[in-house]
C-alpha cells in the first residue's frame, strides 16, 4: 500500500466500508457531506446498502435496525444533525447493539455556522442521548488517524457491542493530507449469536431497550456501568510529545491538539520545557497517562487548548485534582487558533515567564 | 522547514486545483503536505481559498498566520491578503486583474500578467497554471518537471484535451519569472 492525498470525509467513508461497514444511513450536513457521497457511490459499487433518510432521526433509526441485524453499520453528521440523532443513539447504546456514529463537528450552538469546531464535547462524551451511559470516543486529529480510528470504532463497538463515536470536526474533515488506506477486509459469512435474523430453526432472539420493572432496569444499567469499568481499564489511549520533559504541558485533542504542537515545537526551538499530551480517547479519557506524567515529571503547569469555552478541561481537572494549576485557552463559534497565537499563550503561562510578569 | 502557500482568488479560476497541484508534488517529492480549502460562507460569495504546506517534517497546523507565499488571482484577494505574507516571502500577483499593487505587501513581489498570459495560449483558465510556475519559479521548493508529472496525473479525465496548453502555461510563467531574475 501507499500513501494518497486524502480529504478527511472521503478517508473516514473508505475506511469505513473496508473496515466492513455493509450499511450507511445519513443525511448531508456541511462540513461533512463528503464522506456521504463517497458512501453514495462506492457503497453501490460494492453492492452494499446506502440509504439517503428523509432525516437524521430516519438515519439512527435505520442504523439501529441494521445494527440489531448484526451487520456492520454507520452514520455520519455534523453538530446540528447530530443533536437530533440523540433519541436513536440512546435507544442503540439501551440495546446493547454494536454501531458507529461520526460527528464532524461544527460551530453552535443552534444552526450556527459551517466552521470547524469542538463544542460538541460535553455532549459526546457524557452520554450521547438521555439516561446513563457513555460511548466510546476517538479523537483523530489527522486524515491517517481518522483511517486509523475508523477501522478501531468497528472493532470497538462490535467487541463491547457498545456504541463508539469519531468525534472529528471540518477542519479534519476539509483537508487533505497523504495518508494510507488499509486493505479490504472480507465480509463475515455469519452474523452474531444475539443478531435478529429470521429464527428460522432456533428460538427467537429479543433486542428491546424496555426495562418497566426498576430492578431490572437497575440491573442493565449495572451491566452497562462494569462494561464501561472494562472499557475504561482497557482502552484508554493518548499520545505525547515530550510530555516527560516539560514543566508546562499544553493538552488539546484533535484539530487543537494538533495546531497545540506547532505552537509546542515553536517554544521548544526558544529553549521553553514545554510538552503536548493529546488524548486520543476522550471516553474513556486518558486519566492513567496524564496522572502517571503527573506523579513522576516536572509538570507544573497545565494549559488545555480547545475550540470551545472549556468542555475538556473538566477532565483534566478531574485527573489533576488541585495538584497543579489548570488553565484554559479556547476559540469558539467556528474560530480556528493559528499556532503563532498559541506561541503566544504558552508564553503566558510559562512557569518561570508567567512569575515574572507577574 | 515549511513552506505555507496561499492561494485566493474567485471561485473558478482554478484555485483549488492549482493548490492541489502543489500538494500533490510536494508529496510526490517527499516532503510532508497538507492542504486545506476555505469551504466557509465566503465560498458562497464567489471567492475561495486554499492553503498548502509543504514541510520537512509533519505538519501540526495546516493554517498558518503569514504563509511564505501569497498567489492573488484578482483583486478583493490582493487587497484583503496583502502584507500577511511572511516578511522574507513572496506576493505572486496576478496583474491582469490587479490594477494597482497593494502598498501592504511586505515580501518580494511577484507581478505576472497571467490572464493575459493565458489567453494568449488560448484560454484564460489557464491563469492558474501560469501563477503557479511563476510561484515556483521565484521559490524553487521542488522542481518544475515533479509539478508537471503531478499535472499529468492529477489533471480531471474531462480536461486532459487541455493538458498540452496546461504545460505550456505553467512553463510560460516559470519562463517569465526566470528570465526577470538576475544572473
Amino acid at each position: 500500500m501507499s500513501r494518497e492525498l486524502l480529504k478527511g470525509n472521503v478517508a473516514i467513508a473508505e475506511a469505513a466500508l473496508r473496515a466492513g461497514c455493509q450499511a450507511f444511513f445519513g443525511y448531508p450536513i456541511t462540513p461533512q457531506t463528503e464522506l456521504l457521497e463517497h458512501m453514495a457511490r462506492r457503497m453501490v459499487e460494492l453492492d452494499r446498502v446506502f440509504l439517503q433518510a428523509e432525516s437524521e432521526v430516519a438515519a439512527i433509526n435505520m442504523v439501529y435496525g441494521a445494527a440489531c441485524a448484526g451487520v456492520r453499520t454507520m452514520t455520519s453528521s455534523s453538530s446540528p444533525g447530530y443533536s437530533l440523532m440523540q433519541e436513536g443513539l440512546s435507544y442503540i447504546a439501551a440495546s446493547d447493539v454494536p454501531c458507529v456514529v461520526v460527528d464532524v463537528m461544527r460551530g453552535g450552538p443552534g444552526l450556527g455556522n459551517i466552521l470547524p469546531s469542538q463544542g460538541d464535547y460535553f455532549q459526546i462524551t457524557r452520554s450521547a442521548g438521555h439516561g446513563d451511559y457513555r460511548p466510546i470516543v476517538l479523537a483523530p486529529a489527522t486524515v491517517q488517524e481518522a483511517i486509523d480510528f475508523t477501522e478501531l470504532a468497528f472493532d470497538l463497538a462490535e467487541q463491547y457491542r457498545h456504541l463508539v463515536v469519531l468525534a472529528a470536526d471540518g477542519q479534519l474533515g476539509q483537508m487533505m493530507e497523504p495518508a494510507e488506506l488499509p486493505s479490504m477486509r472480507s465480509l463475515p459469512r455469519t452474523r452474531p449469536a444475539w443478531a435478529i435474523t429470521g429464527a428460522a430453526g432456533r428460538a427467537p432472539n429479543r433486542i428491546s431497550s424496555l426495562y418497566m420493572n426498576a430492578e431490572e432496569e437497575e440491573a442493565f444499567n449495572l451491566r452497562i456501568q462494569a462494561r464501561l469499568a472494562q472499557i475504561c481499564a482497557a482502552e484508554q489511549r493518548s499520545t505525547e510529545v515530550q510530555a516527560t520533559h516539560a514543566e508546562l504541558l499544553v493538552i488539546g485533542f484533535g484539530t487543537a491538539g494538533r495546531i497545540a504542537a506547532s505552537a509546542v515545537e515553536q517554544a521548544r526551538a526558544e529553549g521553553l520545557r514545554v510538552g503536548l499530551f493529546r488524548p486520543q480517547t476522550l471516553y474513556p479519557f486518558p486519566a492513567e497517562r496524564l496522572s502517571a506524567l503527573l506523579a513522576c515529571c516536572a509538570v507544573q503547569n497545565i494549559l488545555v487548548i480547545e475550540m470551545n469555552a472549556g468542555q475538556m478541561v473538566e477532565d483534566v481537572r478531574l485527573v489533576v485534582a488541585g495538584r497543579v494549576p489548570v488553565h484554559h485557552y479556547g476559540r469558539l463559534g467556528g474560530v480556528v487558533p493559528y499556532p503563532e497565537e498559541l506561541y503566544t499563550v504558552i508564553q503566558q503561562h510559562y512557569p518561570s515567564l508567567a512569575a515574572s510578569a507577574e | 522547514m515549511q513552506t505555507a502557500y496561499l492561494l485566493a482568488g474567485f471561485g473558478g479560476q482554478g484555485v483549488m486545483f492549482a493548490g492541489q497541484l502543489m500538494a500533490y508534488a510536494g508529496m510526490e517529492h517527499g516532503y510532508e503536505v497538507t492542504w486545506i480549502p476555505s469551504y466557509g460562507p465566503e465560498m458562497r460569495g464567489g471567492t475561495a481559498h486554499c492553503t498548502v504546506i509543504l514541510s520537512d517534517c509533519p505538519i501540526g497546523s495546516p493554517l498558518v498566520r503569514h504563509p511564505q507565499v501569497v498567489i492573488a488571482f484578482n483583486k478583493p484577494s490582493a487587497q484583503k491578503y496583502a502584507g500577511q505574507e511572511d516578511p522574507a516571502g513572496l506576493f505572486v500577483v496576478n496583474r491582469s486583474l490587479v490594477d494597482e499593487v497593494p502598498l501592504a505587501v511586505q515580501g518580494q513581489l511577484v507581478e505576472v500578467r497571467a490572464t493575459d498570459i493565458a489567453d494568449q495560449l488560448g484560454n484564460t483558465r489557464l491563469t492558474n497554471m501560469v501563477l503557479l510556475g511563476a510561484a515556483l519559479a521565484a521559490r524553487p521548493v521542488l522542481p518544475l518537471a515533479v509539478l508537471e508529472a503531478a499535472l499529468v496525473a492529477h489533471i480531471p479525465a474531462h480536461r486532459r484535451g487541455l493538458l498540452p496548453l496546461n504545460q505550456q502555461a505553467l512553463a510560460a510563467g516559470a519562463a517569465l519569472v526566470s528570465a526577470a531574475q538576475p544572473g
